[in-house]
């Protein structure tokens, strides 16, 4: 009885930790990848509609982002709708065409992402639409959510 | 006699605080992570139409009018009709072949034109392009099925059979011009 008691004793407890460091690193590498660190600031609100037939865009570096709906004001008000392009609102729809012109010239294959406020009436996305082909930008996407 | 105690002093780095540095890093890009996904409905706008160059004549019956009027509703070739019976409606319209001649000729024909008004709800026209893509989608599906015995969703990009399918139904999907004012 005693002797196999010994035996058990000196049997190591402890759990080999040498390879966490390598899990680790596996990990963050991972998620360094995937991660897209500038989100741009929205100054505009925006409750994605959503749609059942919906493709996924995989090459997000043709992507480039409209987004347009309510502005948002201080203390959770909501103001007029507006578009907003990078950072910043954009006041002349007119701009557009230009600000399109130069992101096509940087990638030929562009793709712009509407991201458009489901409350929002369709006469500025006519305008910025119109201002996309007129910047021949042809290659649109509505942004929506998957349905549930 | 100091010297010689520092040499006996193991020369391996310490390393065991590399899995703290390593976990930091990683709660850092976990929080930062936004694994979203860019989903959405594609379509491609038409050029803008050139004076020199007028528009190529499309037979009356190879077209199908879809308007969205300000009130959120559907009109289809000047006819109401409920969101959901869109799909049932261009699925019939794209896949005619000829046989009802108020309907287009061939898919590969067959315009699908859709109209807005300045006031309409955004959401609305999502539903009603959904329905459209959502038909075109059966349509594809059908035939892929027909002809390879494989859903269409199971074609890679690039896949030959996928353009195939694509020839049989191309997805022409007209934005109409807006209205002047």
């Amino acid at each position: 009885m005693s002797k196999f008691k010994k035996k058990q004793a000196n049997t190591k407890q402890s759990v080999p930790t040498s390879a966490m460091p390598d899990v680790v690193f596996m990990l963050l590498i991972f998620f360094m990848v995937t991660t897209v660190l500038r989100e741009v600031e929205l100054q505009v609100q925006i409750d994605y509609a959503s749609a059942e037939n919906i493709e996924k865009i995989e090459q997000k570096r043709r992507v480039s982002y409209v987004y347009i709906g309510p502005e948002r004001l201080g203390g959770g008000r909501l103001g007029e709708t507006k578009v907003q392009i990078d950072d910043a609102l954009v006041d002349d729809i007119n701009a557009i065409r230009n600000i399109m012109y130069d992101k096509l010239l940087e990638q030929p294959r562009l793709i712009v992402s509407l991201r458009v406020d489901s409350d929002s009436e369709f006469g500025i996305i006519t305008d910025v639409q119109q201002e996309l082909r007129h910047a021949s930008t042809l290659q649109i996407n509505y942004s929506t959510r998957r349905e549930i | 006699m100091l010297n010689k105690k520092r040499g006996r002093e193991s020369a391996d780095i310490d390393g065991s605080s590399l899995a703290d540095i390593a976990f930091l890093l990683l709660i850092f890009f976990l929080v930062v992570t936004t694994i979203d996904v860019d989903t959405g409905i594609g379509l491609v706008l038409p050029p803008i139409p050139d004076d020199t160059t007028p528009p190529p004549p499309v037979r009356e019956r190879n077209l199908m009018n879809i308007l969205v009027n300000a009130q959120g509703m559907v009109l289809i070739n000047e006819q109401p009709a409920a969101v959901a019976s869109v799909r049932d409606l261009v699925k019939e319209f794209v896949d005619n072949n000829g046989a009802d001649p108020d309907l287009s000729e061939s898919p590969n024909d067959a315009i699908v034109s859709i109209k807005t008004d300045r006031r309409t709800p955004y959401n609305v026209y999502i539903d009603m392009l959904d329905e459209v893509m959502g038909a075109y989608a059966e349509l594809r599906h059908q035939a892929s099925m027909d002809r390879f015995g494989v859903p269409y969703s199971s074609f890679e990009q690039g896949d030959e059979r996928r353009a195939e399918i694509q020839e049989m139904y191309p997805k022409k999907i007209s934005i109409a011009e807006p209205d002047e004012g």
